[in-house]
């Protein structure tokens, strides 16, 4: 069956909370290691897109198929990273007893999860911080903290919420570049939601467009730009501002 | 707020003047009382207590038996807290049995268990437990509901079965709420440890409050009673203390760079 190599499928998903239609009609297919981000205003659903893929919620019809099996309840494979990292860590728990998390979930030997916590600690940028809580983090840090979790999973597919929605301009490029080489170097899917146009361009290999009330796909683009991606070359690439300009067009036309 | 108590020289006027005036007062009104001691002569019933070892023995009957029945009533309550808290069922079952039995005043108790137990520290231990059971029951039960969902979802994500979800995420994320349970039931086990013994069982400083009462030495009672205040604001001072410097760490960025 060809549907068994799509990491992530979804086939005419629809959601409604008793009258209320949230999400209508959606059907895409993520190749795997593929990047797309997922653009739409507040209130069109792309959360709960994401939140359907993570196994969290059923949809009402349809099917979420990964790797061909459709999703009945959260898996390993699948790490999801959520835009409130203040909610998402354990704050009684310092930052290597948060990426060790997942490893007690997955029953690692005690012994052997120093080592693996280190590396991951090391691979965000937090090498040293081992013993801090996440209090003590900054917001930027408390993030990495949260993708070094996620990492730890050994996710194929890795589902990213608005993750760097709360943080301030430089520190989201800073961890933009660190994703794109986090998610390279392990051949990750990755399903990026975000409602910022420039962000989804950057990061994305596909870019897609939710239309609002009830959420529906408006639009499905390639982005045929050359990686690895750069902050100064990339966002002044031709085809980055050609790209830029259709979907702000596309948005503007969506939400008039 | 206690620490600012005990700074402010301030807040230590007013018991010092109710002292000096009632010294002052029995001074010039040399009555023999039977209810009444000034407060010369509570300081000498207290040394009075101390060296006849009424003071070490009746304490120690108390606290033990206050903590013992504490322990029993935390367990229970906390693991029932639980069941009502994740299991819709369980709350649906037993919600007309906690609506009944709670009202229940534990010193209500007191005749059923001395029947049961007889005297000594089982039936005390019956009485507190029971008075503490409630609060743990019910404390738990909310701390577990106003869990953030998020990290529901967090450790569903991670893929933890029911016990770790309970035992890595659940209680520790409820931890703060479930030591106000503790403040609350450690107060509460000294107040029903005290009267159980006042009202019927021959041991601890409730017992020994009613010795004196009965051989008519205001003095000893008023030391003990004294006693009895000190205890119960200690061992919430150290409570307080003890939060502070467990839960400190959750508050984001109020703790300064290590």
């Amino acid at each position: 069956m060809a549907a068994a190599s799509t990491a992530i499928e979804l086939k005419d998903v629809s959601l409604s909370f008793g009258s209320n239609e949230i999400l209508t009609g959606i059907g895409m297919s993520v190749e795997p290691g593929e990047f797309v981000c997922v653009i739409g205003a507040s209130g069109s659903g792309k959360t709960t897109l994401l939140r359907m893929i993570a196994g969290l919620l059923p949809p009402t019809s349809g099917q979420v198929l990964l790797h061909g099996r459709p999703v009945r309840a959260p898996t390993r494979k699948v790490a999801v990273v959520f835009q409130d990292y203040g909610r998402a860590l354990l704050p009684w728990r310092r930052a290597y007893a948060n990426v060790s998390l997942p490893l007690e979930a997955s029953g690692m030997p005690s012994r052997d999860r120093p080592k693996r916590i280190r590396e991951l600690l090391a691979k965000v940028g937090l090498a040293g911080h081992e013993n801090k809580f996440p209090g003590q983090l900054s917001g930027g840090m408390q993030q990495r903290l949260q993708i070094a979790r996620s990492l730890a999973q050994e996710p194929d597919t890795l589902l990213m919420d608005e993750p760097f929605g709360a943080l301030d301009a430089m520190t989201r490029q800073t961890l933009q570049d660190e994703v794109l080489r986090l998610v390279a170097e392990r051949r990750t899917t990755v399903f990026f939601v975000t409602h910022d146009i420039e962000e989804a361009l950057y990061l994305g290999d596909r870019v897609v467009a939710l239309d609002s009330n009830p959420g529906r796909i408006a639009y499905d683009i390639k982005v045929p730009l050359p990686r690895p991606r750069d902050q100064l070359t990339t966002r002044e690439h031709p085809e980055f501002l050609r790209l830029r300009r259709e979907m702000f067009e596309i948005m503007n036309r969506i939400h008039a | 707020m206690t620490d600012a108590l005990a700074k402010s020289w301030r807040g230590w006027l007013f018991p010092l003047a109710v002292l000096a005036a009632s010294e002052i007062w029995f001074l010039f009104n040399p009555i023999l009382s039977d209810t009444l001691a000034p407060p010369s002569r509570i300081v000498l019933g207290a040394v009075d207590i101390v060296t006849d070892g009424t003071f070490l023995r009746t304490t120690y009957q108390t606290l033990f038996a206050a903590a013992a029945g504490l322990l029993i009533g935390m367990i229970a309550g906390t693991a029932g807290g639980v069941l009502i808290g994740l299991m819709r069922t369980a709350d649906r079952l037993s919600s007309w049995s906690v609506e009944m039995l709670r009202p229940i005043p534990s010193v209500a108790l007191i005749p059923l268990s001395l029947l049961t137990f007889g005297y000594g520290y089982r039936m005390e231990y019956a009485v507190v437990a029971w008075a503490t059971f409630w609060p743990f029951l019910i404390l738990t039960q909310h701390a577990l509901k106003q869990i953030d969902v998020r990290l529901i979802e967090v450790s569903k994500l991670m893929g933890f079965g029911i016990f770790s979800r309970i035992f890595k995420i659940m209680l520790p994320a409820a931890a703060p709420r479930l030591f106000t349970a503790l403040r609350l039931a450690v107060g509460l086990s000294l107040v029903v440890s005290v009267t159980v013994e006042i009202a019927a069982n021959p041991q601890g400083l409730g017992y020994g409050l009613m010795v004196a009462q009965e051989s008519l030495r205001p003095d000893r009672m008023f030391a003990l009673l004294i006693w009895v205040g000190i205890l119960g604001w200690a061992i919430n001072y150290f409570l307080v203390r003890i939060e502070g410097r467990l839960f400190a760490h959750r508050t984001p960025g109020l703790m300064a760079d290590a």
